[in-house]
Parts: C-alpha cells; structure tokens; sequence
C-alpha cells in the first residue's frame, strides 16, 4: 500500500517543477519585489519607493478610476444579457438552435487581435460602418476615439460581445442542471411562467451567476489587449487606461519591475476584496 | 385547447423577435471581418456603406505578408499550440491522476495552494517570468520561452482529478492484484477512459495558447519569433499600413478556430461549462 502510493510523487513531479518555476516562485518574488526599489543597481529595500508612490500617482488614481467604471458598468449588463441569452436558449419553443448558439458563442473563440482589429474598423469617425448607420438614421458621428467616454463605452461594448456568450454557455449549462419535475409541479399548480422564472428558476441559477459575476470581475480587472490595441494603448490620452496597461507602461515600458509589482498586487488585492463582497451579498439568508 | 396553442405560438413569436436582432448584431462584428478582410483599402475607407464581401482576399493576404511575415507567425503559432497543448494535457494528467487515486504527505497541501491561488490575476506573475526568462535564462526570443512557462495553467489538474477521481477503484485494483505497474495502469486504463475530459482540455488549451498575447507580445519581440497575434498586433495602429491585410490576417487566426469549433462544439461547450461548475 505504502509503496504503491510514492508513484504518486512520480506523476505529480514533473508538473510541479513547472508550477513552482512559473507559477509559485513568481508570486513570491512579486510580492517582494514590490517592497524593493529596483530602480537603483542592486536593489535595495524600500516601502516608499513603490508603495509609497503608488497612492500618490495621479496615473495610478487614473488607471484605477476607469478600471472600476468598466467593471461596474459592463459587468451587470454582461450577465443580465448572457442571463437572457441562456433562458431563451433553453426554450423548447427555439428553433434553428444551433444557429443561435453559433452567434452567440463564436465571439468566445475569436483572438483578442483579431476582434481588437475589427472594432477598430467598425468604429472609426469617417468611415467605420457604426457611424455611417447612426448617420443613415439621423445620428451624428460618435468620436469613438477621440473622446474618452465615448472610448470607454466602446470598449465596454466590445469586451461585452467578446464575453456575453461564454457566460451564457455557463449558465446555460446551469439551466439545464434543473431538474424539469420542479416546472411540472409548478405548471400543474397554475404558477405562471414568469412567475416560475422569478421564483424557481432565478433562485437555483443564483451561485451559477454569482460564480459568472467573480469571473467577469476578475477578468475585467485584468482588461489589457482591448485598451492596447482598440483605443491606441489607453487612448485619448489615457482616458481609457486601465489598470492592466497600466501595469504594462510601468513594467514593460519604463522597465519599472518593483512598481509594477505593487501595481500587480493592488490588482489582486482588489480582485480577492470584490469577490469576497460578492460572496457576502449573495450568500444564503437564512 | 385551442387557446393553449395560441399563447404557445404568441410566445414563440416574442421569443424570435428577441434572439433574431441579438443574434445578428453578435454576428455582424464576425459578417465585418470577413468582408474588410476581402475588400482593398480604398473599399475599407470608402464614404459609402459596404456590407458585402469582395473578392480581394488573397491580394489583402499578399499585402499582409509584405508588412510583416504573416506565414512564418502562422506556422509558429500552430507548432507552439500544438506542442503546448499536448505538453499541458500530459503534465495536468499525471498531475490530476496522482491527486485523485494517491494517498501520499503533501497531497492536501498541493491541493490547497492550487486552489487557493487559480483566482490570481496572471499579472502578479508575469513580470518574476519575464526576469526569470529573458534575463536569467536569457532564452528570449526561443520556442522554449514561448511554450514551457504557460504550463503553470492549473485548471487542467483540477479538470483531470475531477475525472479520474469519478472512475471505479475496483478497475484500477483488479489490475494491481494481477501485478500491472502504476504507470502501466494509468497508460493503460485510465488515460482511455478519461479521453472525452482529455478532448475538451485540448481544446480550450489550444485555444488559451492561439489566441494568446500578453505573454509572446513580452517575450518574443524580435522579427522572424512573433506568433501571429503579435505579428498582427504590431501593425494595428500604424499609419502606413494595409488594413485590409491586417483583416485578412484577422480571419487567417479566427477561421481555422471557427471551424474547429463549429466540428467540436460539444467539446467546446462542456470545457466551459465543466471549467466553471466543478
């Protein structure tokens, strides 16, 4: 028995290398790193020299503004259209659903780059297809670019696209977990269907969409290649930085390590402190 | 009866009249690609509405590659998925195996630090590798750096423990009292059993590494090593550029995907939702 379970070690080993090289290790050395100056050759400890800055950097307070405005605003409408995407998936009455299911679920498949290049097309002042229809109805052209709330709003709408249908897949997958005997009963005691949408089905979907809410918060907190590459690396002038390209100007620009670790870890800090309130407002009353 | 069947058909009626508009408008981001991708620049930049394809395709192709070498980030971008994927779902399920059919020290603890640190924002580990990578092992720029680090990926442990840890023991014990090695009875009779988890990993592993950007776009900066997202993505926001080749490209990274996902739907489907709902 003894001897049979040290194959164990065996198997675990090889991935374990790698998980403490690039995974592990990394996590500590970016913890420590945000306490040291690595600005000077060798580096030296210091709280105020990342720390200290970080809540006195305007850029910082700018990164942190816009990155809380996309989560607060795109998060809610993501789930509510990814929660109205799978209910009428799982309606027996749907046909072509096959079809549907393609549209909603391909944005799930398509590279950042790819999507990033098209809405750039798609909304341009001049002669991206967007303003030419809002025109062709009497709508004057949005500066998608140049004016950042407009900006933010685009960026909303296309992390919206890219990520509607893999919340939906999610929670469809939910739906579908419910056990069609409960509808039954509530059909034969003449409950009416949106009252059994609000009453059963809402309720058993809960964790499932609270679950989705801590995804969405955790990758939208981490928003990057969008900002990068649809509104010109954070554009106009930084009015839709986030906090992740934030991070990338400071690391991987200005070559900056020790304040973009402090940047890292305010990110993961803020992360474990949104999802925990989450838990806590969707935890169970009882 | 008769109104039964009048409420059903009202209700399927509001029921199109929702998902046809939301369908098409989640489609036309995709309808657009491939039509810039298939009209030249002067069609792209045109006052007039353009909504149809054009037959331009491999002329915007021809430009692409003259703006940077879009074949040769092809071909590294499919070598590097293909490596990694099969490197991932090896290491993960050996990895998942011991954790699901082994009582050893130390498993609860493995266990608990991947758990405890999945949620974690990749940020907080990119810049230790990149140091580690490109300064210490100074291997920027090399097909190792590109595929070895994103193996860290913890979800395929996770994913194959779950599955493993769902077969019967006594297939595995029947095999022990005839004398069959560990790794023989993990060759030979767990790894086929668990081969649909094994597909739906694939894919969402191959996916993550396609479609990657952050990680080559650090690591892999010098001509001639891109993959293609971070060929492509070095020519969005140049000026002088053929933005029906940078299209063109667009659809070279997301046809292929398309198609697989069109063929493995079902795959696709219960790698998301499985990931999700342990």
């Amino acid at each position: 028995m003894q001897l049979r379970n040290r194959a164990a070690y065996g198997f675990l080993a090889p991935y374990l290398m790698i998980f403490a090289t690039f995974w592990i290790w990394p996590i500590i050395s970016s913890f420590l790193m945000s306490f040291q100056n690595t600005r000077v050759n060798p580096w030296v400890f210091s709280l105020g020299a990342n720390w200290g800055r970080l809540f006195n950097d305007p850029a910082f307070y700018n990164a942190l503004k816009n990155t809380m405005i996309i989560l607060i605003v795109q998060v809610p409408v993501m789930i509510t259209l990814a929660t109205v995407m799978a209910v009428l998936l799982n309606s027996p009455l749907l046909k072509a659903r096959g079809l549907f299911r393609f549209a909603f679920f391909a944005p799930v498949v398509v590279g950042e780059v790819a999507y990033a290049a098209v809405f750039r097309l798609m909304f341009n002042l001049d002669f991206g297809i967007i303003n030419k229809l809002l025109n062709s109805v009497g709508i004057p052209s949005i500066s998608w670019f140049a004016e950042a709330p407009a900006a933010m709003a685009l960026l909303i709408i296309a992390v919206t696209w890219r990520w509607a249908g893999y919340n939906a897949i999610i929670i469809l997958a939910g739906l579908q977990s419910i056990p069609g005997d409960v509808y039954e009963a509530a059909t034969l005691d003449r409950v009416s269907k949106a009252r059994q949408f609000i009453y059963i089905t809402l309720p058993l979907l809960k964790p499932i969409i609270l679950f989705c809410v801590i995804l969405s918060i955790i990758g939208s907190m981490q928003l990057f290649t969008e900002p990068m590459l649809i509104t010109n690396r954070g554009g106009p002038g930084g009015g839709t930085e986030t906090l992740g390209l934030f991070l990338y100007r400071q690391g991987f620009t200005s070559l900056n390590f020790g304040y973009a670790s402090a940047i890292a870890y305010t990110m993961a800090a803020l992360a474990i402190v949104i999802s925990l309130l989450n838990l806590w407002v969707g935890r169970d009353q009882k | 009866m008769k109104s039964q069947s009048r409420s059903t058909l009202v209700r399927s009626l509001a029921l199109h009249a929702v998902l046809i508009p939301l369908a098409i408008i989640w489609l036309f981001p995709l309808w657009m690609m491939l039509v810039f991708a298939t009209m030249p620049d002067y069609g792209i930049f045109s006052p007039q509405i353009e909504l149809l394809p054009s037959t331009h395709f491999l002329e915007n192709l021809s430009n692409l590659q003259a703006d940077t070498d879009f074949i040769r980030a092809l071909m590294i971008s499919v070598s590097v998925a293909i490596v990694y994927t099969i490197l991932s779902v090896l290491l993960t399920s050996m990895a998942g195996w011991a954790l699901a059919r082994y009582q050893f020290v130390g498993k609860s603890l493995v266990i608990a630090i991947i758990l405890g640190t999945i949620t974690l924002p990749y940020f907080v580990v990119v810049i230790p590798q990149f140091i580690m990578v490109a300064r210490e092992f100074k291997m920027a720029n090399t097909w190792i750096a590109l595929i070895v680090p994103p193996l860290f990926n913890s979800l395929g442990v996770l994913f194959m423990r779950q599955a493993f840890s769902m077969m019967p023991a006594e297939l595995f014990d029947a095999a022990r009292v005839e004398g069959v090695k560990e790794w023989q009875i993990f060759l030979r009779i767990a790894l086929p059993l668990a081969r649909p988890t094994m597909a739906a990993l694939a894919i969402i592993l191959f996916l993550a590494s396609w479609n990657n950007y952050l990680w080559p776009l650090l690591i892999n900066s010098r001509p001639g090593m891109l993959t293609a997202p971070v060929a492509l993505g070095t020519l969005i926001g140049l000026t002088k550029v053929s933005w029906g080749g940078i299209m063109a490209g667009a659809v070279m990274l997301t046809a292929p995907i398309l198609v697989i996902f069109i063929l493995l739907q079902r795959h696709f489907i219960a790698g998301i939702a499985a990931g999700a709902i342990k």
